[in-house]
């Protein structure tokens, strides 16, 4: 097997993870801070991908798209939290499955009436497209580079927001025992609104990045969604770090698995039942990679929680 | 209260068993086909009920056992196989078996992770099922031959729709019968109180993976039907939307109670039925109105039924 193309799809898993990660640092806070659990979260990564396109062509410009397209969801995001979720956070994990499972529905059928049911393929702004050589003869898509970068940024400004910042004292203070900080003053109404509010950016931002990847229509949520999940139980439930170490270790694996686990699996049983047993594996991976996870650390790789 | 429930029970068993004539005297076999594919649903629905409603077990993947149920049918008829009784034996067996290893390693989890694990295991054999080229994959495979059995037709729709009543009636039955022997009194146990349970000398996880696995097996039959029902085998059986559905239709009807998913089953499909034929966007309406029904409909549909005996 040659290395340039191993090294290439070690890319393509960091930055599948990287994207994972953005998904996963609200779903995480949310379900870590308000205990809620939120399964319209893919429905917000969904609505950035819509409402940038839709801004890009509006303004004609790429970037006027994009920032308009964030702070649209975050908005969004805002106003779902107030109507539909608040009642949420006082109910049982059931209630909250089966509302938020009622969101995604209306969500999905919402982005189908307005936009259509057919999958939208995005352009890239020219400076945007091409290649980049990293070193001697290995290209690599601008784009994708560009993604993993930003998501990288992303990444360490979540942290130093959580970890150096007085918000995020609060949001961690807020994750391990939530009635204090109500005690000590702080309006923590406000405080989850906020929280939900960014997590619902950062899963736009998320989606916006991967409309020029993938294809954007409605549903497209709920495809990253579940692996959103694994990525949390690997983590451990409002863990940040955890959300970052599971997201890069289930997209490294997902990618390398559909790209390598065929032709390695010739080597050695047959060719054709590789053909049929590597994708049906490489697809099953990360969830067999959860069960392992979980088999041995119940609470996920970085539990939150002390117990 | 007994005597409510009878009449409940009377009313409902009634009705289902005149449809047919009626249905074929109207000239409307429409009805007659969507009373049996809500039954089958119902079967789905009663099973999740043993575990969510009296177990307490969130089980965000039930309809994976409804494609084992599918598939096993399905992969053995595309191999030549068609006895009914083996085919369903097959997918009641694999569906409990698929259900013990997934079951041991979620029920050692609870809460949020216990919804996630149970979702991802699901998932994951929708996957599976898209990536077997063999039996159709993302587009699903046409059952050819219906399961055949010595006395019973099932391409005659009246036969197969006594068949479905008469096996939901019998998993009503059987829930009833569980729930109410030692074995679901301690299953109810761990629900209300698991460190009470624990302190009287009872561990919950063999009661509760002994009841996964029944839930399961039950599920299973309700695909096998369903696969012989819709006559066509997709992995959308197991997509987690149909989890959802199910996991509403228990939760519509009111969870905990005996009747409660097979009037979910009803009410949701019933509902879904009509929506669909108001608009083609008839999800935008259902959806809002399931946040609606879970914000203040708590009790269910059987809910309203207990409210007027007291």
């Amino acid at each position: 097997m040659n290395v340039a193309l191993v090294f290439e799809q070690l890319l393509n898993g960091l930055q599948y993870g990287v994207m994972l990660f953005l998904m996963a640092a609200g779903l995480t806070l949310v379900l870590g801070i308000m205990n809620l659990v939120n399964l319209a979260h893919g429905s917000l990564y969904m609505v950035g991908a819509y409402l940038t396109i839709t801004a890009a062509q509006w303004t004609g410009s790429y970037v006027a798209g994009v920032v308009l397209g964030l702070a649209a969801t975050l908005v969004v995001g805002m106003v779902v939290e107030i109507i539909a979720l608040r009642p949420l956070y006082e109910r049982d994990h059931l209630d909250q499955v089966l509302a938020t499972f009622g969101l995604i529905l209306f969500f999905n059928e919402a982005v189908a009436i307005l936009w259509g049911k057919a999958a939208i393929f995005t352009s890239l702004p020219p400076w945007l497209s091409g290649h980049v050589e990293l070193y001697a003869g290995a290209r690599y898509p601008f784009y994708r580079l560009v993604v993993l970068i930003v998501g990288l940024v992303v990444a360490l400004g979540l942290w130093y927001v959580v970890a150096r910042t007085r918000l995020g004292m609060l949001v961690r203070a807020g994750a391990s025992n939530r009635t204090m900080v109500a005690a000590l003053g702080i309006n923590i109404r406000l405080l989850y609104t906020i929280v939900f509010g960014v997590g619902a950016a950062l899963a736009g931002l998320a989606g916006l990045m991967a409309g020029p990847i993938y294809a954007v229509q409605p549903g497209m949520g709920e495809l990253i969604l579940i692996q959103v999940f694994v990525v949390i139980v690997i983590g451990g439930i409002g863990s940040i770090r955890g959300a970052l170490v599971g997201a890069i270790i289930v997209g490294i694996v997902d990618t390398l698995g559909r790209a390598f686990l065929k032709p390695l699996l010739a080597t050695a049983i047959s060719a054709t039942a590789a053909q049929s047993a590597g994708p049906a594996l490489a697809s099953m991976s990360i969830y067999l990679l959860m069960a392992i996870v979980l088999a041995l650390r119940p609470a996920g790789l970085f539990p939150a929680r002390g117990g | 209260m007994m005597r409510r429930s009878t009449l409940v029970w009377t009313v409902i068993v009634l009705a289902l068993l005149a449809l047919p004539p009626l249905a074929i005297a109207l000239k409307q076999p429409f009805y007659l086909d969507l009373v049996r594919r809500i039954m089958i649903f119902a079967i789905a629905a009663v099973s999740l009920n043993l575990i969510l409603g009296y177990g307490g077990l969130v089980s965000f993947g039930h309809a994976a056992y409804l494609g084992l149920g599918g598939y096993a049918v399905g992969i053995l008829a595309h191999h030549g196989i068609h006895d009914g009784t083996v085919q369903w034996l097959v997918a009641i067996g694999g569906s409990a078996l698929v259900a013990l290893v997934f079951g041991a390693v979620s029920i050692r989890t609870t809460g949020i992770y216990f919804i996630m694990i149970t979702l991802a295991f699901a998932q994951m054999l929708y996957y599976l099922g898209i990536s077997l080229e063999e039996y159709g994959g993302d587009d699903g495979m046409r059952i050819k031959v219906r399961s055949q059995f010595p006395l019973i037709d099932l391409a005659d729709p009246v036969q197969f729709y006594y068949l479905v009543l008469v096996l939901l009636l019998g998993a009503v039955w059987l829930t009833w019968r569980i729930v109410n022997s030692r074995f679901g009194v301690v299953l109810r146990a761990t629900k209300s109180n698991e460190a009470r349970t624990r302190a009287i000398g009872l561990s919950p996880y063999p009661y509760r993976l002994a009841a996964f696995v029944i839930a399961g097996a039950m599920c299973g039959l309700s695909g096998a039907l369903l696969v012989n029902h819709t006559a066509y085998l997709t992995p959308d059986f197991m997509n987690w939307t149909r989890s959802g559905e199910i996991m509403f239709m228990v939760i519509l009807g009111g969870m905990g109670t005996i009747v409660g998913p097979v009037l979910g089953a009803f009410g949701l499909l019933l509902l879904e039925d009509v929506l669909a034929g108001l608009t083609q966007h008839w999800q935008i309406i259902l959806g809002p109105l399931l946040v609606l029904s879970v914000l203040f409909f708590k009790r269910g549909l059987a809910g309203l039924i207990e409210r007027r005996d007291e």
